[in-house]
C-alpha cells in the first residue's frame, strides 16, 4: 500500500484518496487547533470551501487537505500554518 | 489546442458536462475546467480515473448511465481536438476583456505545486454548483461533525466513512442519499433528523405530479433506508453536539412548527460522527465580480438571474445548474443543454445536427424549476433556529466569533452580514464567510435573500504562481482516451430530456 508521511509517521492511503481522506480513514478527524481558542479542527466541508482542514504539504503552508491528492512520499505537517 | 476556444466552461458537474457536450456537438471549440481530478462535480463525484478499481463507488450514484454517456461524448471530442479538458484546475477570477473573457486559473494537478494560467474565449459559462448551507448549533465545530456533503464526498471520492455510528440532520432530500450511502458501507445511521414535515410537500401537488422521476428516486432511497433500518425522524433537529477531541453525542429535539425545540423532547444519542446540511448555497464567486445581476430564490438564497436561454445580464456570460437556483442534477443537465444551445445561436453556429428540438430542454427546465421551488418551500430554514444558540456558540468558525458577539453587533445597529463582519470579524477568515454567511445573514437581516460578499479571489493563489504566469500555456498532454462505443447521439443527449 502507498504511504505519505504525516508529522514524521507513515500513513497508508489508497490511490485516489486525498490527504484528508487518508487521515479520516486512519481515524483522525482533527489535526490542527484554532489561533484564539485552540479548538481542534479537521475535516468539515470536505470539498474545499471551509478551510478547516489546513495542513502543510511538502513545505507549502495553508493547503486544504481535502483537495490535495495523496502521493507516495508526500510530507504532511499538521498543527502548523494555522490561520496565519 | 492550437486554435482559440469559442467557449470556456467553468465547472464539470452535471450542468457543465452537458453544456460542453452540446456545444461541442454544435461544432465549437470548448475549454472545460474543474478543480476536481475527475469529471462529475459534487453530484457525480468520482475518484480519478486511474483509481476507480480501488475505490468502489458505483452503487452510491444515481443516474450513472447519463454520467457515462456524457463522459463518452466528451472523450470523443477530445480525440477531435476541439475539447480542451483541464481537470485539477481552479478558476480564481474572471476578467472581462475587449473581445471576451479571461479566466484566471491555477493548475493544481501536482498540488501543492501550482501553475498559473489564463484561459480566454469570447463566451463564458459558469456552472460552479453549490455547497452545503450551514446553520450553527452548540458543538457544531467539534471534530467529527461534518457537512452532509463532506460525508458524501469522503465516501464517493475516497471510499471512506467518517464514522461508524452517525446521526444526520438538517433539511432537504439530500439527507436521504447520504444516509443510504453510509448504510450501504456498513455505517450505523442512528437517525436522520429532518426539520420539515413531509406534509409540506402536499401544498404543491402540481410540480410533484409532473416530476415522477424525482419520486422514483426518493422511493429508492426510502426503500434502502427501510432495508437498513435507518430511522427518518420528521420535525426533529440536532440542536447540540458534545465531545472533546471527537464528537461523542448529539442532542435531538422535536421541533414546534416555528422550528423551536419542544420542551421536554430533547434526548441524547451517542455517535462518533455527525452530518449536517440545510440545503445548499450557490457558488457565485466568479459571477458577482463580473456584475451579473442576482435574483431571489425560494430557498432564501440570491442566485444569478438568467433569461429563458440561461443568459446572465452580462453579455457573453451564461450560467447553468445550482448557480441559478438549487434544483438538482437533472435540472442542471437540462439547463446546461439550454445554455449551450443559446451559446451556439449567439455565436451564429448552425443548428445542432441531432436532436435539434429546442423546445425539449426548455420545457423540462420549466417543469423541473417548479419542482425545485416546491422543494425549497417544503424544506425551509426553521424560523426559530437561532433559539438553539447559546451566547457562547461559535458562529464564524474561522475567526471564532460567538453568537453573543453577533447579537451585540446587531444591538449596536448592524443590519447585514457585511456590517457584522466589520464589527466582529465574522466572515473575515480563511473561508471568507462561506460557512457562516447565511447564518449571520439570518441573524441580522431575516426576510431578505442572502447575497454573499463579493470575493475578488475565488480560491487562494500563491504570489509565486502568479509571478511565473505564462500567458500562453501549452495544452496539457491528452491522456490515452478509451475507445468510444457509438453513443446514441453525439452530444450525449441519450434522452429527449433528463427526467
Amino acid at each position: 500500500m502507498s504511504e505519505i508521511v504525516v508529522d514524521g509517521d507513515p500513513l497508508p492511503f489508497v490511490e485516489g484518496q486525498t490527504v484528508a481522506a487518508a487521515l479520516v480513514a486512519s481515524g483522525r478527524l482533527a489535526w490542527r487547533t484554532t489561533r484564539v481558542g485552540h479548538r481542534p479542527r479537521g475535516v468539515f466541508c470536505g470539498i474545499g470551501v471551509c478551510f478547516d482542514c489546513l495542513v502543510t504539504v511538502d513545505g507549502a503552508r495553508g493547503q486544504r487537505a481535502c483537495l490535495v491528492p495523496a502521493r507516495t512520499g508526500m510530507t504532511v505537517t499538521t498543527r502548523e500554518g494555522d490561520d496565519e | 489546442m492550437s486554435e482559440p476556444a469559442d467557449l470556456v466552461v467553468v465547472g464539470a458537474g452535471p450542468a457543465g458536462m452537458a453544456a460542453a457536450a452540446t456545444a461541442l456537438a454544435g461544432g465549437v471549440r470548448v475549454v472545460l475546467l474543474d478543480s476536481q481530478a475527475a469529471l462529475g462535480g459534487q453530484y457525480w463525484r468520482h475518484p480519478p480515473e486511474h483509481a476507480r478499481a480501488l475505490v468502489a463507488t458505483d452503487d452510491l450514484h444515481h443516474g450513472l448511465r447519463r454520467y457515462r454517456a456524457l463522459c463518452q461524448a466528451l472523450a470523443a471530442h477530445r480525440t477531435t481536438g476541439r475539447l480542451d479538458l483541464r481537470l485539477g484546475h481552479h478558476a480564481w477570477s474572471v476578467v472581462r476583456e475587449d473581445d471576451g473573457f479571461a479566466v484566471h486559473a491555477v493548475d493544481r494537478r501536482e498540488a501543492p505545486r501550482e501553475t498559473a494560467l489564463v484561459l480566454r474565449a469570447p463566451r463564458l459559462l459558469v456552472a460552479t454548483g453549490a455547497y452545503d448551507r450551514q446553520l450553527p448549533f452548540p458543538g457544531w465545530d467539534v471534530p467529527g461533525v461534518l457537512t452532509v456533503g463532506g460525508l458524501q464526498a469522503l465516501l464517493k471520492g475516497g471510499g471512506v466513512a467518517a464514522g461508524s455510528r452517525v446521526a444526520l440532520g438538517g433539511t432537504g432530500p439530500f439527507l436521504l442519499p447520504v444516509a443510504a450511502g453510509l448504510a450501504a458501507r456498513g455505517v450505523e445511521v442512528v437517525a436522520v433528523c429532518e426539520a420539515a414535515h413531509p406534509r409540506a410537500w402536499l401544498r404543491h401537488p402540481g410540480p410533484l405530479l409532473r416530476n415522477p422521476g424525482k419520486w422514483a428516486e426518493g422511493a429508492g432511497y426510502a426503500a434502502a433506508l427501510l432495508r437498513h433500518r435507518v430511522p427518518v425522524r420528521p420535525r426533529t433537529a440536532i440542536v447540540a453536539a458534545a465531545g472533546g477531541a471527537r464528537v461523542t453525542s448529539v442532542r435531538i429535539a422535536s421541533l414546534a412548527p416555528d422550528g423551536s425545540p419542544r420542551p421536554g423532547t430533547e434526548r441524547r444519542v451517542e455517535v462518533d460522527a455527525v452530518g449536517v446540511g440545510w440545503g445548499f448555497a450557490p457558488q457565485l464567486d466568479l459571477l458577482v465580480p463580473l456584475g451579473c445581476a442576482l435574483t431571489d430564490s425560494a430557498d432564501g438564497n440570491a442566485v444569478v438571474a438568467v433569461d429563458g436561454g440561461q443568459r446572465t445580464t452580462v453579455p457573453g456570460v451564461y450560467a447553468a445548474g445550482e448557480t441559478c437556483g438549487v434544483g438538482g442534477a437533472a435540472l442542471a443537465v437540462n439547463e446546461g443543454r439550454l445554455a449551450a444551445r443559446s451559446i451556439l445561436a449567439d455565436l451564429g453556429a448552425g443548428p445542432l445536427p441531432v436532436n435539434g428540438r429546442p423546445a425539449a430542454p426548455r420545457s423540462a427546465v420549466t417543469r423541473q424549476r417548479a419542482f425545485a421551488r416546491a422543494m425549497a418551500l417544503a424544506h425551509p430554514l426553521p424560523p426559530a433556529w437561532p433559539s438553539w444558540l447559546t451566547d457562547e456558540t461559535v458562529v464564524c468558525r474561522c475567526e471564532e466569533v460567538s453568537a453573543g458577539a453577533i447579537r451585540t453587533a446587531r444591538a449596536e445597529g448592524a443590519h447585514d452580514h457585511r456590517q457584522v463582519k466589520q464589527l466582529t470579524r465574522a466572515g473575515m477568515g480563511w473561508c471568507q464567510g462561506r460557512m457562516c454567511g447565511p447564518a449571520v445573514h439570518c441573524l441580522t437581516a431575516r426576510g431578505r435573500a442572502y447575497e454573499p460578499a463579493e470575493r475578488l479571489v475565488a480560491t487562494p493563489v500563491t504570489l509565486g504562481a502568479l509571478a511565473d504566469l505564462d500567458e500562453t500555456p501549452p495544452a496539457p498532454p491528452a491522456p490515452p482516451v478509451p475507445p468510444v462505443p457509438p453513443a446514441s447521439t453525439a452530444d450525449g443527449e441519450t434522452d429527449k430530456e433528463c427526467p
